[in-house]
């Protein structure tokens, strides 16, 4: 018996002039799905394939140009897409309910969290006064937020990440819905909380009988919480399996290639598996499969009409002339990268960096405290080997990077750069070094100026550091280095924002190369990317890597990606190093419990739980770190000795350093 | 030589300010980049008539800034004498209106005056005949309605006329259709846009010198002066005090703004004390103090000015300045939020990881994000500077009295519309020309930046 029964959805934008009618882009074009009560359906995809349009489109919620144009929404047997309005509003939050992707914008900001909760409440519950008050109550304390009275006063800045998503969790508990929309739910958060954020949600469905409509990219957490799977490929449906058969054998390449552009430790020092091209745009016409052209095993039946739904066994069905499951695609087994000779000195060496920030007071303007962002840490990076700095968001690690590149001015300690005391340059004698360090950022929409054109972008450093020669050696190198990254020579005239994400990123990366750095620091590039994207950046970083020696320092909060390229890693908890070693080390044998509880939070592919214990709670604020370990408050062996001094650093063996004075 | 050409200050700026213009665009026209973004608004229709409504409106404007002395009658045995009166091109071509002053308020196309009078010869009081308005007609009156009629067929037919001889020399030289020249909306060109825009400009010209030939087309102000001629000598004033004080203005606010922004510490805090304190003062208040300082250094020098014409214009001139000192503080501090969020963003600080200095960081990252916000807040000045001179004219420190400026109509206007009957058509006429103006201002400026900002033209 399905709760939610999808047909032939099809929604539509109108393009073009509205006299003439040009044509509609179709983000969902003939999707149908059924959900069963207490089941949890994952839909799965990159960005821009239509997922969030088919939440929208159930809910009735899509944006004024688009329209469901065809196809049925039932939901217990009622037709969603004709039912008048006012009816509608009883069944969003009353029947259905949702959640969002970014909890720091889902919330309104000037009510406080009662207020939010107690509006579904008396919308869909008819409570009112004391009695919303007490249900609100119990409602947070069902979504394991502690001391909820006092929380239902505070506002939405008050809150952390985690938190906040609990209470949008609990705003669409209020109405007791029968089926939950959770549109990317944990996208935005720490591997830790969403952890714990996905434990919620599991917990819900199973004591409330509620079936939950999961959104995703990540097949992390679809092998985490799924009971079945539908891979979203422009518009439509390629597989719908159960989460079991999909994870032992995924039967349509589209799938088989995502699972093969996934890091991890096998495929480290080789290649990884990418997918040809993009996703093809909402506004294409496609007379045969939607995935043909970048589909390695494309027949001449692909081209000329859609493939029809085909069992693939055991509930399992695919949309694919393929006969039997989609061949493997053969991700190269990589040789360990050699490792740097010993007795070289060290790129890098960082000591006892500090970087505070004053929290000023008052009319004078008084430094009352300070945010210790990083508070003496210690690193070093040999040539040509790959650091990898790990943590949750708010740890420093992006601060510390920065400080390196002094581009903050850190309050205390010394980086080194190929022997050079960097803290004590000025800004004209750090001038040259700059062309020896350089850094690639997380948001490949922020890190180019849409003003300039791309050559102009690759240009600029080579113009700043006066490396670049005259005009015309200039135009050639930064033709060389768009064909270095993969790009086209001629892509030099065009601006930033005629490219993807992908290719974006590919031009910060040659910005970086133009003076011919050995260090390069890359802070989270590849997190605002789709898997399939991120498999190429990474390729591409490990090639260059092996080409022109880089030194990288990969500041991330993906493990995954960290077992793929590090060879070195570095685990930061509120501003300091924790425990560092070589890649095996850390990630195989973790000492830290902050270490063990970072690899027991992550989602694995292969759906198998760590048995290490989850961590409850949020890092402490860097303001007001707590006394002794920083980790106590959230750690399972502290006890009383915890509490009384920051631990010493034990090495276990040569490069395995931990600072914990429970081992 | 019957004329003695005179240059006023006004004049070398306005004149400096065309020619950098023109300069602008040629340079403009070399490079690969500009001449595209151009190309975009030349294609946008809505732009191109814009731009020829804001080019009639220049016309005017540098028509009535070539100034010249005439020639007094020559007497015997003395050397040549030039009139005080300093006129310009726009006077000499609109003589008809300027010297057909009647004797007060008289209503648009009227043949009598606004208001009864005591005529001699009788005891009754009658709306007089009006001294020039109508004169033509003679005893005659049945006959107005026709003679409307037809002075407004014989303007059409005029203005039709000289478009259709400009089209069809457009036609032969671009070798086009005829057809195409009408074919606005979608899937027409630009140069379709013009064409329909100067057929308006030229029938509405047209209709002017036929109607206007024998009538007063807007009426008559309170000291009989044509309304249709202060409107016309009201663009000047207009174009020069949008353009002087945004000129003025906008260096300021653009250089301190993005200082503010992007350098912060203590210069940002010198730079926010200066605007807080200068906008805490009433706006009105401080301009009326500067003026009336102005005004004394002006009075207490009577020898520094030949003519009246070029104290007014010295007076013109100071006001715009003052202006523009005073009002930077808005922009200034739109632009220094803008800078402090964009200062944020990765782009800057890839830049400053490549050791590229501050000042070309504000120019190459920074200005080109804020362009913006600096168009439209340009044009949006520029309507509400024109505003600002009728409040100071209001107050008494505007413009000189001898300076003819929308201001000044409006301001007379007040009292106008307190009168009964109600005198209604200084204010629509001042309204008209200001609208037609800010309108085509704002439209082009439009077109501008969204030629300008990449994103948007993909």
């Amino acid at each position: 018996m399905s709760i939610l029964s999808v047909r032939d959805l099809v929604i539509e934008i109108p393009q073009g002039d509205l006299l003439r009618g040009v044509g509609a882009a179709r983000p969902v074009d003939g999707i149908s799905f059924d959900i069963a009560a207490g089941e949890c359906f994952a839909l799965l995809g990159e960005s821009g394939c239509g997922k969030s349009m088919t939440a929208l489109g159930i809910m009735r919620l899509l944006p004024a140009a688009a329209r469901a144009s065809a196809g049925t929404v039932h939901f217990e047997d009622r037709d969603v897409l004709a039912l008048p309005e006012a009816a509608m509003r009883g069944v969003r939050g009353g029947g259905i309910g949702m959640i969002f992707q970014e909890p720091a914008t889902s919330l309104n900001p000037v009510l406080t969290v009662g207020d939010q909760i107690v509006e579904a409440l008396q919308l869909h519950a008819g409570l009112s006064g004391a009695a919303a008050r007490a249900r609100a109550a119990g409602l947070l304390d069902q979504v394991g937020i502690p001391d909820p009275q006092r929380r239902l006063d505070e506002y939405p800045f008050q809150l952390s990440g985690g938190l906040r998503q609990r209470v949008m969790i609990a705003i669409a508990l209020a109405g007791e819905p029968r089926l939950l929309i959770a549109d990317e739910p944990t996208t935005a958060l720490d591997v830790t909380i969403q952890a714990q954020v996905l434990d919620l949600l599991d917990d819900l469905r199973r004591k409330q009988g509620m079936a939950l409509l999961l959104i995703t990219h990540d097949l992390g957490v679809v092998a985490r919480m799924a009971d079945r799977v539908g891979v979203m490929y422009a518009g439509q449906l390629v597989e719908d399996a159960p989460r079991r058969e999909f994870f032992a054998q995924a039967a349509h390449p589209y799938s088989v290639r995502l699972f093969a552009a996934l890091p991890d430790a096998e495929r480290r020092g080789g290649r990884l598996a990418t997918i040809p091209g993009s996703v093809p745009a909402a506004d294409a016409r496609h007379p045969g499969c939607r995935f043909a052209e970048r589909c390695s095993d494309v027949m001449a039946q692909c081209g000329s009409a859609p493939p029809p739904w085909r069992e693939a066994g055991d509930g399992q069905r695919v949309r694919c002339f393929l006969p039997g499951a989609a061949p493997a695609v053969a991700a190269a087994s990589g040789s360990e990268p050699q490792a740097a000779a010993a007795e070289e000195r060290p790129l890098l060496q960082v000591t006892d960096l500090k970087v505070h920030f004053p929290i000023r007071r008052g009319l004078l303007q008084r430094a009352v405290g300070a945010v210790r962002a990083v508070d003496g840490m210690s690193l070093q990076l040999m040539p040509g080997r790959t650091l990898a700095l790990v943590g949750e968001s708010g740890c420093g690690k992006t601060t510390a990077g920065k400080a390196m590149l002094q581009l903050l001015r850190p309050t205390a300690g010394s980086v080194r750069l190929d022997g050079v005391e960097l803290t004590a340059c000025s800004t004209a004698q750090l001038r040259p070094l700059r062309a020896k360090m350089q850094m690639v950022f997380q948001d490949p929409f922020a890190s180019l100026n849409p003003r300039l054109r791309i050559g102009d972008i690759i240009a600029e450093g080579m113009q700043a550091l006066d490396t670049g020669g005259a005009k015309q050696d200039m135009a050639a190198r930064v033709a060389g280095l768009l064909q270095q990254v993969g790009l086209r020579a001629d892509m030099a005239g065009r601006y930033p924002h005629e490219f993807s994400g992908g290719q974006r990123q590919r031009i910060a990366i040659a910005r970086a190369l133009a003076v011919n750095p050995q260090l390069l620091i890359c802070d989270e590039p590849t997190s605002a990317l789709d898997v399939s994207v991120q498999a190429q950046i990474l390729n591409l970083l490990s090639d260059l890597q092996r080409e022109l020696k880089l030194a990288y320092l990969f500041i991330t909060h993906n493990i995954a990606v960290v077992d793929y390229l590090a060879h070195d890693v570095a685990v930061m908890y509120l501003g300091r190093v924790v425990e560092r070693g070589t890649a095996d080390e850390v990630l195989r044998r973790p000492r830290h419990p902050y270490t063990r509880a970072l690899l027991a939070a992550v989602p694995r592919v292969d759906g198998v739980r760590s048995e290490a214990p989850k961590l409850a709670g949020d890092m402490p604020s860097a303001a007001d770190p707590p006394a002794g370990c920083h980790f106590h408050p959230r750690c399972p062996l502290a006890d009383e000795s915890c509490r009384c001094s920051y631990p010493v650093e034990t090495l276990f063996g040569a490069t395995h350093a931990v600072r914990c004075i429970k081992l | 030589m019957s004329i003695q050409p005179m240059l006023l200050w006004s004049d070398i700026l306005l004149f400096v300010l065309i020619a950098s213009i023109v300069g602008l665009m040629l340079w403009a026209r070399r490079q690969e980049a500009l001449r595209a973004a151009w190309g975009r608004v030349a294609r946008n229709g809505v732009a191109m008539a814009a731009a020829t409504v804001l080019a009639a409106f220049v016309l005017v404007g540098l028509l009535d800034s070539l100034h010249y002395r005439a020639l007094l009658p020559a007497q015997p045995g003395a050397t040549a004498r030039y009139a005080v009166e300093v006129n310009s091109a726009l006077d000499a071509l609109l003589a008809d209106l300027r010297l057909r002053a009647e004797k007060t308020y008289s209503a648009p196309l009227a043949t009598h005056l606004f208001a009864r009078e005591a005529l001699e010869n009788s005891t009754q009081r009658e709306f007089p005949r009006l001294q020039f308005g109508g004169m033509h007609l003679g005893a005659n009156l049945a006959g107005h309605e026709f003679d409307l009629a037809l002075r407004l067929s014989r303007g059409v037919a005029g203005g039709l006329a000289v478009w259709l001889l400009l089209a069809a020399a457009v036609c032969r030289w671009r070798g086009m259709e005829f057809a195409a020249l009408l074919r606005i909306g979608s899937g027409g060109n630009a140069l379709a846009a013009v064409s329909v825009t100067l057929l308006a400009i030229l029938l509405l010209l047209g209709v002017a010198i036929s109607v206007g030939g024998g009538y007063h087309v807007f009426g008559t102000d309170k000291v009989g002066q044509d309304v249709l001629y202060l409107s016309l000598k009201s663009i000047r004033t207009g174009l020069l005090i949008g353009t002087l004080t945004t000129l003025v203005m906008l260096p300021l606010a653009v250089l301190l703004g993005i200082l503010a922004g992007y350098v912060g510490g203590w210069v940002d805090d010198l730079i926010q004390y200066l605007y807080t304190t200068l906008s805490s003062i009433p706006g009105v208040l401080l301009i009326a103090a500067a003026v009336l300082m102005m005004q004394v250094v002006i009075d207490t020098h009577p020898d520094w000015f030949a003519t009246s014409a070029e104290r007014a214009d010295a007076r013109l001139l100071a006001l715009c300045l003052i202006l523009g000192m005073t009002s930077w503080t808005g922009v200034a501090r739109l632009l220094r939020g803008e800078t402090l969020k964009l200062r944020e963003l990765e782009f800057v600080q890839a830049a400053q990881a490549f050791g590229v200095g501050r000042l070309a960081i504000m120019r190459r990252h920074i200005l080109p994000n804020l362009m913006h916000i600096v168009l439209i807040s340009l044009v949006m000045d520029f309507s509400g500077l024109v505003l600002a001179e009728a409040v100071l004219s209001y107050v008494g420190v505007g413009v000189d009295p001898t300076t003819i400026s929308f201001g000044t109509m409006i301001n007379t206007a007040r009292m106008e519309l307190a009168r009964e009957p109600m005198v209604w058509w200084s204010l629509l006429a001042a309204f008209s020309f200001m609208f037609a103006l800010v309108l085509a201002a704002n439209l082009f400026a439009d077109a501008v930046r969204d030629a300008f900002d990449p994103r948007s033209s993909a």
